[in-house]
């Protein structure tokens, strides 16, 4: 029986954790992400969980202790934004090439500078060939089941690789919606108990752990790591059957929304999708054939399932929440683009950069951009490849 | 959005416009609606302006952002009226809500032209006499439910004794008073 709750996205978050209830928590607290080990160390104090929760001295450190407790075969989870991801940088590279099954919930929020405590997506974004799998949520509803799924995503032996539950900081993480929880014990069946191959604590078997990989054997080792995040796609899609069957909730690598006839797209991450699904159904009361595609899987990027999607439409707008400043496109835009070339030839697809530093997403602005695809897709005529939305310019 | 109740907070910080909106949600939800309450980020520090927002609807929410065109406004500081520019978006079939001991009347013609309702409620007072202390946003959530009619007034009332008993398991002592400022409220909210 699912738990019918109002929660923000942070404490959706927190009592997954708890009900995942992991052997080891480190983080450090930096705003939007705080409240995530904020609640959690109450769990943690009230004897709710059995975590050993370690309160670093900064993100660096938090990762540092992690990737120790992963290494060790404990199940370990925290939680940063912005800077404090940036911090944890030179470690998400270790964790993810050492492949311990980490879960981050990363709260998106602008990275500095200038300094900015606000939501876009600068801080994943720049993470994205950190080798981590990365999942994007709308909702509270979504981040919660992201961070159930994530634990056995990361922890499939296929797999073995961390996973970034990422979500909109404040927009998503403190803002109070109706979701749905599922009962701790269907949780604890769901997730199960981690019993990773290999691990430092395994007498039997002793390893080493993050030692120098010489010209010998580190470009096999970077292969391999290749291969996991290729396997990682089929892995989420079974994972998240799994969870639709016992939730009913449906996830893929990404939602298609009206997208069965439609002629205009929008590509979107997070929580700007639900503004985008409402400015579409206003238009589809017009007539106008537009859609929706929303990014649940950016890493592994699902290539020819959006190719698939998006092939038979006329114009596409990808969105994206961070700029790549290469003066060409923003990182969702370069990824689109590279999966339609010679796939999907001839389709017009145009970025817009848009809600930096939290700059609000009203539904005007979204229904210019469909304005412009329309005109696109009557005309055939691109002004603009690389534009920048609801900017004083 | 037709069948969505949009209201906009607008308070200072530590009067607690954020608490009234999630309060707000929380009696809703118990109601079965679908609910959003959030406040607008920024830098927040005591007494500085700041805004909060509530969408309840009977299906559910997609939009994500602020609201630009409310259907009713709660001002929980009188000297915001000027300052924040509280019926900016504000529509005619709507209302405003003031926390003052002035009159609508009196108050009317401070909110440029706005020709929607206006009501009044004396917070400070309210709160002073029941609590103690200044805390308006007891009575401002009191005079929101009541201009609504977002939900049945003695539901409301019994949902809220539920709730202050569990947010003040630890000093109980303060439901009463937060009881009394409820009830009061909703029986002097003046309207024009």
């Amino acid at each position: 029986m699912a738990i019918r709750d109002r929660l923000s996205g942070n404490e959706a978050v927190a009592v997954a954790m708890r009900q995942i209830n992991p052997d080891v928590v480190a983080a450090f607290p930096i705003t939007p992400s705080t409240e995530v080990p904020q609640y959690f160390s109450a769990f943690v104090a009230n004897g709710k969980v059995d975590t050993e929760f370690v309160p670093v001295e900064s993100e660096h450190s938090a990762m540092s202790a992690c990737i120790g407790a992963e290494a060790a075969g404990a199940r370990t989870m925290t939680a940063t934004s912005a800077n404090g991801l940036a911090l944890m940088w030179e470690m998400l590279y270790i964790a993810a090439s050492s492949r311990l099954p980490i879960v981050l919930a990363a709260v998106n929020r602008a990275l500095s500078g200038p300094i900015n405590i606000n939501n876009d997506h600068s801080d994943t974004m720049g993470a994205r060939d950190s080798g981590w799998i990365q999942l994007y949520g709308e909702t509270n509803q979504e981040a919660y089941d992201n961070m159930l799924m994530a634990v056995r995503i990361a922890e499939h032996p296929d797999v073995m690789l961390p996973v970034m539950n990422c979500f909109d900081g404040f927009i998503t993480s403190h803002a109070v919606e109706n979701i749905e929880l599922l009962e701790d014990d269907a949780v604890k069946a769901f997730v199960g108990d981690y019993k990773p191959e290999h691990c430092l604590m395994d007498q039997d078997c002793p390893i080493a752990v993050g030692p120098l990989d010489t010209v010998a054997h580190y470009f096999e080792h970077k292969r391999q790591q290749a291969e996991a995040m290729k396997n990682a796609k089929k892995i989420i899609l079974e994972v998240s059957a799994e969870f639709e069957k016992l939730t009913g909730r449906k996830y893929g690598l990404f939602e298609e929304y009206k997208m069965e006839d439609a002629e205009i797209a929008m590509v979107v991450i997070n929580s700007t999708a639900g503004t985008a699904k409402f400015v579409i159904d206003g238009l589809r009361d017009k007539g106008v054939k537009a859609g929706l595609v929303k990014i649940r899987v950016f890493r592994p990027f699902p290539v020819d399932e959006l190719v698939a999607a998006l092939s038979k439409v006329k114009a596409i707008a990808v969105m994206d929440k961070a700029d790549s400043f290469n003066a060409a496109g923003g990182p969702l835009f370069t990824d689109i683009t590279s999966a339609l070339y010679g796939r999907a030839d001839g389709i017009k697809v145009v970025n817009y950069i848009y809600g930096l530093g939290g700059r609000d997403v009203k539904t005007d602005d979204l229904a210019f951009v469909f304005d412009e695809l329309q005109e696109i897709a009557k005309t055939g005529k691109v002004k603009s490849v690389y534009n920048y939305l609801g900017v004083r310019e | 959005m037709s069948n969505v109740v949009e209201i906009r907070w607008h308070g200072r910080g530590g009067q607690g416009a954020k608490t009234a909106s999630l309060l707000l949600a929380d009696a809703c939800f118990n109601t079965g609606k679908y609910v959003q309450g959030f406040p607008e980020y920024g830098p927040e520090r005591m007494g500085a302006p700041i805004t909060a927002y509530n969408r309840i609807s009977d299906t559910r929410i997609n939009v994500h952002c602020n609201i630009y065109e409310p259907q009713y406004v709660v001002v929980v500081d009188e000297t915001l009226i000027e300052a924040a520019d509280v019926t900016n978006g504000l529509r005619e079939d709507g209302a405003i809500v003031i926390n003052t001991a002035k009159s609508p009347e009196e108050i009317a013609p401070r909110l440029k032209g706005y020709k929607g309702k206006v009501y009044t409620i004396d917070a400070r007072t309210i709160s002073v006499e029941c609590l103690g202390r200044y805390f308006p946003n007891t009575p401002m959530l009191a005079a929101i439910v009541k201009v609504t009619g977002i939900m049945d007034p003695d539901e409301f009332i019994k949902d809220m004794e539920a709730s202050y008993a569990h947010k003040f398991a630890s000093k109980p002592q303060v439901i009463e008073g937060n009881m009394k400022a409820l009830k009061r409220s909703m029986e002097e909210v003046k309207g024009l």
